[in-house]
């Protein structure tokens, strides 16, 4: 049952990930990394992290790919495309370095012996586990992450304001 | 409920000070008013000082709170002086900069500061976690820095390249935080070495290990601007702001090496004899490229740009060496370092005039009749940059020769010797344009009191440091 | 799992999806005659009428629902040519998809199925609340595709207004929340409706369901804050391309989506399908009638509760609707940023505050909360009170002078 749903799931993302890079109009790129950023929302539910799933579905599919979208409409970016590649060279350079990638993938996955799947109990991915690790472990990461957005709320405003000034 | 576990708050005090200090100096900005913006600028420079002097106290102590993902030790507590040195610094160079280009804004010395706790991250952080939140602060208030004279379009290309090709190493450290945490279930540094230290890792986790250990490096090489990672270099130390691209050229690399120098010897220490020719080769061709590179610039604030990117490759013999020798030298270098491409670009922005910028090498020429105070400085400050005794420079060199000599890097110590009688040429040149050539226009230059301040106390510690080395090489 | 089990849920999705149709087609007629009474008309009174002896009608209106739907399946089905077909065809799956499945977390009433579960809700997750908010940020999709796709400026213009509307909504919902997690220290919405059975959530977060209200009214982009389809302005902004059915789709999530914010506030802050004495009712026929009836009796007690609460919600909603004028889009901007995001942000600070100063007693730290956050909310109405400068209207003057 579970290998049903992670089968559909994977396929789901990979063709999601793939459409969007091959997509020539940049919504329905949006649009499928929506659907890949979807399935991976279902992967991490069937490896038991339900707060991972959440976040992954309110942050990238709620917030971010929104704000791609957003700004993919506001601009109409997807309307004056450059068509013309200016580093045509570098396409069959990245086709070779990714497909030497998977092979190594492959080479890991294939050659190397299988270990025993990481068992856990079953509250690791809860919410209350994780909220325990940021309040003890990981406190001081947890706290300066407020000031990381605090500087860059600071520096979009000023570099905005001054956009403004200059009217 | 959760026990919150205690804190040994003496660990983290300079930075409760700096982020303290900042945040309130982000709300008391609001009540000065713009003609008196020199006020936020001299505030921000007493919580530095406050900062620094609260470092003084553990002098000597070793610590760690925080679950262990913040140490306090001396390399650490040096690294901070520096850091603050180097933002006191830029503060002084920038009070008449900014009314001058009419980028006087508040925030400016708030970002600084928060540039400074970033800094201050990398050189405590005993986390993998920490070490990337502290790059990221840092690398975001650098980004809006960069882009801070935004009227000028190469400034907002600055921002944006330094945004993009930051982005894209941010990527590869936290794939490479999240490989090396797969591969040995640790974030903590110290874990990280015990774990590798009982050589159970084999495998597929060998595999992760490394392929996490080079993302990680290649993610702080970005920062660092190691060749080849250092593309972005001249482009945007060219358009940002002139004291940002100081502060960025100094104490933004200084901070990526104490990330990278605590990762690699706290972390990989075992692992040694994988990385050192590795980190080896990058050095010697970063040393090449940079100073290259340098040989062929008009534009000078390009050609310190690429001089930067040399002096990386110099630094970088120092944790290459592996030694507590090594780790000297490099406290050593980056201080000499610091403060005199603070002076060099001190100079700059003194003949910096609105709207145009006297960045050609042929605008320095005769400024030995113009303003002698100013050539004397850029002539010190490239001194120092190329090595010649009796300045900052020549010992900081000696140090990492000597270190890596002693570790066995004798290649490259020849490599670097070899450069940097070529690095000479270019450094030379300018002044010799300074002192042998004869204006060519006029340039208007500043004749700010706290500016010629700064430079005077930047090549007075030159030399100082020069004159004086085995005071401080005790010290530290 | 067995396939017996997963043919069971299917059943009850269906069920459930049946169910919250139903509701949004009786939630319009309630709206239009309720809308219609506030504005001193008649509203839909024939269809379905029931004839009495004597000439009386009795029931007036109750097939309307029934008509509209036919009337809309009946008009014809048009792609504007220039439109991106695809996309345009998908948007309003994209918009009620995500209006159906919010549905799945919220405890509808509680019948013990006889083995620990709950018949009237179909899915107890662990992360209930945040299941909830990411279903509610994804609703933006259709209307944001819709409005792309339609290659229609009115519609474009809408499509941006609700992309912007609802992200910056989402934070102020979001924190209003957070607070009823601290208050019940847990994502469960099951967990939540149990912890309100001495104090519904509405005294101690009377300021968080302030917050919850105005910015769910936000995030479903209804009176008066429904500039996406100002028709004054943009026509009918993103839906104006389309019809027929795909039209009454978007009909249909705007509903769905409303009356699924009206249970969640109900679950958050009214204390669910709970009412007082529904324990004892149960237990008294249970004793005369057996076990399973008196499951069901609770079971459909606490669900009538649900509804109404439900019901009454949905009431101030239309009476909010026929009331307000729609702002203007920075006062939508300024409300959401300067005004809810702080208050949500205090709320959330006075709940930590309180709840740990004062952890044992519900009733003192609840009505200490109450009191807080509602000199809070009168501080802010008296803060933000609109400002007439003096400059303002001599500008007026001088414009209409010269």
């Amino acid at each position: 049952m579970e290998l049903i749903v992670f089968a559909v799931t994977a396929v789901i993302a990979i063709i999601g990930a793939v459409a969007m890079v091959a997509s020539k109009n940049a919504v329905h790129s949006a649009l499928f990394l929506l659907l890949n950023f979807g399935a991976i929302a279902v992967l991490y539910l069937l490896l038991r992290a339900p707060f991972l799933f959440a976040t992954q579905l309110i942050i990238y599919a709620g917030a971010i790919i929104v704000l791609f979208l957003f700004v993919v409409m506001l601009l109409g970016a997807e309307r004056h495309e450059d068509n013309r590649d200016r580093l045509a060279w570098q396409r069959p350079v990245a086709l070779v370095m990714a497909g030497l990638l998977l092979a190594e993938v492959a080479y890991v996955v294939v050659a190397l012996p299988a270990q025993a799947p990481v068992t856990t109990d079953e509250g690791f991915g809860a919410p209350e586990v994780i909220a325990e690790q940021l309040f003890t472990t990981f406190l001081l990461p947890f706290q300066v992450t407020a000031f990381i957005i605090l500087a860059a709320i600071v520096g979009v405003v000023v570099l905005h304001m001054q956009e403004k000034r200059q009217v | 409920m959760i026990e919150i576990p205690p804190i040994d708050w003496s660990v983290v005090l300079q930075l409760c000070i700096i982020f303290g200090g900042a945040t309130a100096l982000l709300m008391a900005d609001l009540f000065i008013p713009e003609v008196r913006r020199r006020v936020t600028g001299y505030l921000a420079l007493a919580v530095l000082a406050a900062a620094a002097i609260a470092g003084v106290a553990p002098w000597g102590c070793r610590g760690h709170t925080f679950s262990g993902t913040i140490q306090i030790d001396s390399f650490s507590l040096v690294l901070n002086w520096i850091f603050m040195l180097g933002a006191a610094i830029t503060i002084v160079l920038s009070f008449d900069y900014l009314p001058r280009h009419g980028i006087n804004r508040g925030e400016y010395y708030v970002m600084i500061l928060f540039a400074v706790g970033g800094m201050m991250l990398l050189a405590q952080g005993a986390d993998l976690v920490v070490l990337f939140l502290g790059l990221e602060l840092l690398s975001i208030t650098l980004y809006a820095l960069a882009g801070f004279a935004y009227p000028r379009t190469t400034s907002e290309e600055a921002a944006m390249k330094y945004l993009l090709i930051g982005a894209f190493a941010t990527g590869f450290l936290v794939f490479g935080i999240a490989l090396v945490y797969g591969a040995t279930g640790a974030t903590n540094l110290a874990q990280i070495g015990a774990v590798l230290a009982e050589g159970r890792i084999d495998g597929e986790n060998r595999i992760y290990l490394m392929a996490g250990a080079a993302m990680t490096v290649i993610g702080l090489g970005y920062k660092i601007s190691l060749v080849p990672f250092h593309m972005w270099t001249p482009d945007v130390y060219e358009g940002s702001p002139t004291p940002i691209t100081a502060f960025m050229s100094v104490a933004g690399k200084a901070a990526a090496f104490a990330g990278m120098t605590r990762f690699l010897l706290t972390a990989l220490e075992t692992q040694r004899e994988i990385w050192v020719p590795i980190l080896a080769a990058l050095a010697a061709i970063t040393i090449v490229v940079g100073n290259l590179g340098a040989l062929t610039q008009q534009n000078v604030k390009r050609m310190l740009a690429y001089s930067s990117i040399g002096q990386a490759g110099y630094i970088l013999l120092g944790p290459l060496a592996a030694s507590e020798r090594g780790t000297e030298a490099m406290l050593y270098y980056l201080l000499a370092y610091t403060l005199t491409n603070l002076a060099a670009f001190g100079v700059l922005i003194a003949l910096e005039a609105r709207g145009e910028a006297a960045w050609n090498l042929s605008d320095l020429g005769g400024l030995w009749q113009r303003s002698p105070g100013l050539a004397i400085a850029m002539a010190i400050a490239m001194l120092s940059l190329a090595g010649v005794p009796p300045t900052a420079g020549f010992v900081a060199k000696f140090a990492v020769f000597t270190a890596a000599w002693q570790a066995g890097q004798a290649v490259l110590v020849f490599i670097g010797v070899i450069v940097s009688a070529i690095a000479a040429f270019y450094y030379l040149r300018v002044v010799a344009q300074i002192f042998m050539s004869e204006p060519t226009r006029e340039v208007e230059i500043s004749s700010d009191r706290v500016l010629a301040f700064g430079i005077g106390l930047s090549v007075i510690a030159i030399v100082l440091i020069g004159v004086l080395p085995a005071r401080l090489l005790n010290l530290i | 799992m067995t396939w017996l089990d997963i043919v069971i849920l299917i059943v009850k999705c269906i069920v459930l999806t049946l169910a919250a149709t139903t509701m949004f087609a009786y939630f319009t007629l309630f709206e239009r005659r309720l809308l219609a009474r506030l504005q001193n008309r008649v509203g839909p009174n024939r269809a379905g009428a029931i004839p009495l002896p004597g000439g009386q009608r009795i029931l007036g209106g109750w097939l309307q629902p029934a008509a509209d739907a036919v009337k809309l399946f009946f008009k014809e089905d048009v792609v504007p040519v220039m439109a991106d077909k695809w996309v345009y065809i998908m948007a309003p799956g994209f918009a009620v998809i995500p209006a159906l499945i919010i549905w799945v977390a919220i405890p509808l009433g509680y019948w013990p199925d006889g083995a620990g579960g709950n018949l009237l809700q179909l899915a107890e997750i662990d992360v209930a609340i945040l299941y909830l908010l990411a279903v509610t940020s994804v609703g933006v999709y259709g209307i944001a595709i819709a409005g792309w796709a339609s290659n229609n400026k009115y519609s474009m213009l809408g499509g941006i207004r609700a992309t912007a509307q609802v992200i910056s909504y989402e934070l102020a919902l979001g924190l209003a929340v957070l607070g009823v997690v601290m208050q019940a220290q847990s994502f469960r919405t099951d967990t939540i409706v149990d912890a309100q059975t001495t104090l519904w959530y509405i005294v101690p977060q009377f300021l968080g369901f302030v917050i919850f209200l105005v910015a769910s009214t936000a995030e479903v982009v209804r009176a008066p804050f429904d500039l996406v389809e100002a028709e004054q302005e943009l026509v009918g902004g993103y839906n104006t391309e389309y019809g027929s059915m795909k039209f009454a789709l978007f009909f249909m999530s705007e509903y769905i989506k409303l009356i699924a914010m009206n249970a969640i506030a109900v679950t958050l802050f009214l204390g669910g399908w709970k009412v007082p004495g529904l324990q004892t009712l149960a237990d008294a026929v249970t004793a005369s009638f057996g076990a399973n009836i008196g499951n069901a009796v609770f079971g459909l007690t606490s669900l009538g509760a649900f509804l109404l609460k439900v019901t009454v919600l949905s009431f101030v909603s239309v009476w909010v609707r026929a009331t307000l004028p729609r702002v203007r889009y920075d006062q939508l901007m300024d409300l959401g940023w300067k005004v809810l995001l702080p208050l949500a942000l205090i709320n959330v600070a006075l709940t930590a505050i309180v709840n740990v100063i004062l952890p044992d007693n519900i009733w003192i730290s609840g009505i200490v909360l109450f009191v807080l956050g509602l000199a809070t909310l009168i501080g802010a109405t008296i803060l933000s009170r609109p400002k007439y400068t003096s400059s303002q209207v001599t500008m007026v003057k001088n414009n209409a002078r010269s």
